[in-house]
């Protein structure tokens, strides 16, 4: 147990560091006359943003058809059908938007990152990279943790849409709710507190999924064996950071 | 074979200023992996335009000599110069301007397996010299690939080419700075004779008239001592024999001959029992 409690904290402790060299590099190196390297970074965009849109769809889609349903049982019962709308836009854009989004990405991308970061600590290429004056950091990482922050909030809004089509789609089909109340209510209800509170924990999931990627790609030990060991606690950790800090930050929106 | 490597380690200056001449200066350098002296007070110096050979057996610590060279990692003890600083002590910043001086060839080659093998040659010209017209980078890049015989190649992903030809290709890589120090780790292994041959020749060639001072990790005696102007013969994590080929090839300790002349370790075993002892013994 001790020697568990003790690994956790060097993770904990050189995660932190690979985390403030990062913020050195994407934030304060700029004004050092190191370039941002911008063409990897729409690269990464693309990978990371663009290539997730439909799975983000799809997903948000049938999380939006599950909410409409389940919420009509209950508003039926005090005659609030026509809440529908509102219930599924605040839901979605205060928590399951920005959770389930940033779930999507630490699967899809987060595992990815890990994967091929790993791949290249195994073939010694980020020793060569090291060897040639290039920072790993710099190269490989602000890229994609730039990336990623930049992108998931885009996916959450464009997710939370998808979420409240499929609202409307039960709520107009099955509950026979008025097409144009639905969408009325829907905007009613939502605060603005509500959107900047959802796209916060955008930005924060993404920093940590990122991060961790990165983290367990850059400490792979031990061969294929070592990538794909590692790449499943990046997902694992990915997840269980999300869902915590989840709870840490609705906490803060809560009690503000 | 029980070497002494007292002997070699006092053939060496053991501290003091580096002199004027010594590019490469290890002292007692003691490398530990999970409790394992995997190096164990290594000490020798390297002059400018020296071309250094170390052998061993595999698994000797060859690799990990390198490493520390290099700086990708720290020894546990010991201090180690290069090109008058002692890149133990240096912080990353201060490093890096020393690492501009070097090309290291790496023994997997680590070519990146998301660029061309041009890309691959092109990177560090690119990121080092930023301003450089895409022409200049382009002839350079071309020169180095003429240099070990890939100029045609240099559109192809490291996946599509042969182990010999990533070789090759990181080497060309290692050369696209026109470092003034050549650090290579197995660079023979996989080649075929006319190549190791021209490997040779290149070496040989920029250490006389450019003045590089190599370090080459070699298992191949004939490239070794057809090179090397200075060897050392690493075993069990020490240093087993260092000097001059000709004060290699005349080494006192049998072992060491038998290294060179690639004879077999052990006599012939008598009977099937010793055998067994030998194996499932106390070990
Ligand atoms: N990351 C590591 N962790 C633990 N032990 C290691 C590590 N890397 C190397 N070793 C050990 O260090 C010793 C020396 O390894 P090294 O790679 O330097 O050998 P080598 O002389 O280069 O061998 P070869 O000729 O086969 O390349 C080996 O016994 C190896 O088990
Ligand atoms: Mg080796």
């Amino acid at each position: 147990m001790p020697i568990t409690l003790i690994r956790f904290f060097q993770h904990v402790t050189s995660w932190c560091m690979l985390f403030s060299n990062m913020l050195y590099w994407a934030f304060l190196s700029p004004f050092h006359g190191k370039k941002m390297r911008v063409n990897d970074l729409f690269r990464q965009m693309t990978l990371i943003g663009v290539r997730s849109i439909s799975i983000v769809f799809l997903v948000m889609f049938f999380m939006g058809l599950v909410l409409a349903m389940q919420s009509a049982e209950t508003l039926q019962k005090v005659g609030g059908l026509a809440m529908v709308g509102g219930l599924v836009a605040v839901a979605v854009m205060r928590e399951i938007g920005p959770m389930l989004t940033a779930i999507v990405l630490a699967g899809r991308c987060g595992a990815a990152i890990t994967a091929e970061l790993g791949t290249m600590r195994v073939a010694e290429e980020l020793d060569a990279m090291e060897t040639m004056g290039l920072n790993p950091v710099h190269f490989l990482i602000v890229p994609r943790v730039l990336a990623m922050v930049i992108m998931a909030p885009c996916l959450t809004i464009l997710g939370v849409f998808m979420a409240m089509f499929g609202g409307w789609l039960i709520s107009v089909f099955c509950l026979d709710q008025d097409a144009f109340l639905y969408w009325r209510k829907a905007f009613e209800l939502l605060a603005l507190k509500d959107v900047y509170s959802g796209m916060i924990k955008s930005v924060v999931f993404a920093t940590l999924v990122s991060n961790i990627a990165c983290y367990f790609g850059f400490i792979v030990d031990g061969g294929a064996e070592g990538v794909g060991r590692s790449t499943t606690q990046s997902v694992v950790t990915s997840i269980v950071m999300i869902i915590a800090s989840d709870c840490v930050l609705t906490a803060f929106f809560y009690f503000i | 074979m029980d070497a002494s490597p007292q002997t070699s380690a006092e053939t060496q200056p053991k501290s003091g200023p580096i002199g004027p001449d010594d590019v490469i200066v290890a002292e007692d350098v003691v490398k530990i992996y999970d409790g394992r002296r995997v190096l164990d007070g290594v000490n020798f110096r390297v002059k400018r335009g020296e071309i250094l050979v170390i052998m061993g057996g595999s698994g000797c610590g060859k690799s990990t000599l390198l490493r520390q060279l290099i700086g990708l990692q720290q020894p546990e003890q010991g201090r180690i110069w290069i090109d008058g600083s002692e890149i133990t002590r240096l912080t990353e910043e201060e490093f890096i301007n020393v690492r501009r001086r070097f090309g290291v060839l790496f023994q997997s080659g680590a070519l990146f397996n998301s660029m061309t093998v041009g890309d691959n040659v092109a990177l560090p010209i690119r990121e080092h010299y930023p301003n450089q017209p895409e022409m200049t980078v382009d002839i350079m890049v071309k020169m180095k690939l003429s240099l070990v015989g890939m100029t045609q190649f240099s559109h192809l992903k490291p996946a599509e080419i042969s182990g010999g030809m990533k070789k090759r290709a990181a080497l060309a890589r290692a050369l696209a700075l026109d470092p003034k120090l050549l650090f290579c780790d197995e660079p023979t292994a996989g080649l075929d004779p006319t190549r190791v041959t021209e490997f040779d020749e290149l070496t040989l060639k920029l250490c006389k008239d450019l003045g590089v001072t190599a370090v080459v990790v070699t298992h191949d005696m004939t490239s070794a001592f057809r090179i090397g102007t200075r060897m050392i013969l690493l075993n069990k994590g020490k240093v087993w024999a260092v000097g001059t080929p000709a004060e290699i090839r005349a080494h006192p300790d049998p072992g060491v001959k038998r290294f060179i002349n690639g004879d077999p370790e052990s006599e012939v075993r008598q009977d099937a029992d010793s055998y067994l002892q030998d194996i499932l013994g106390e070990s």
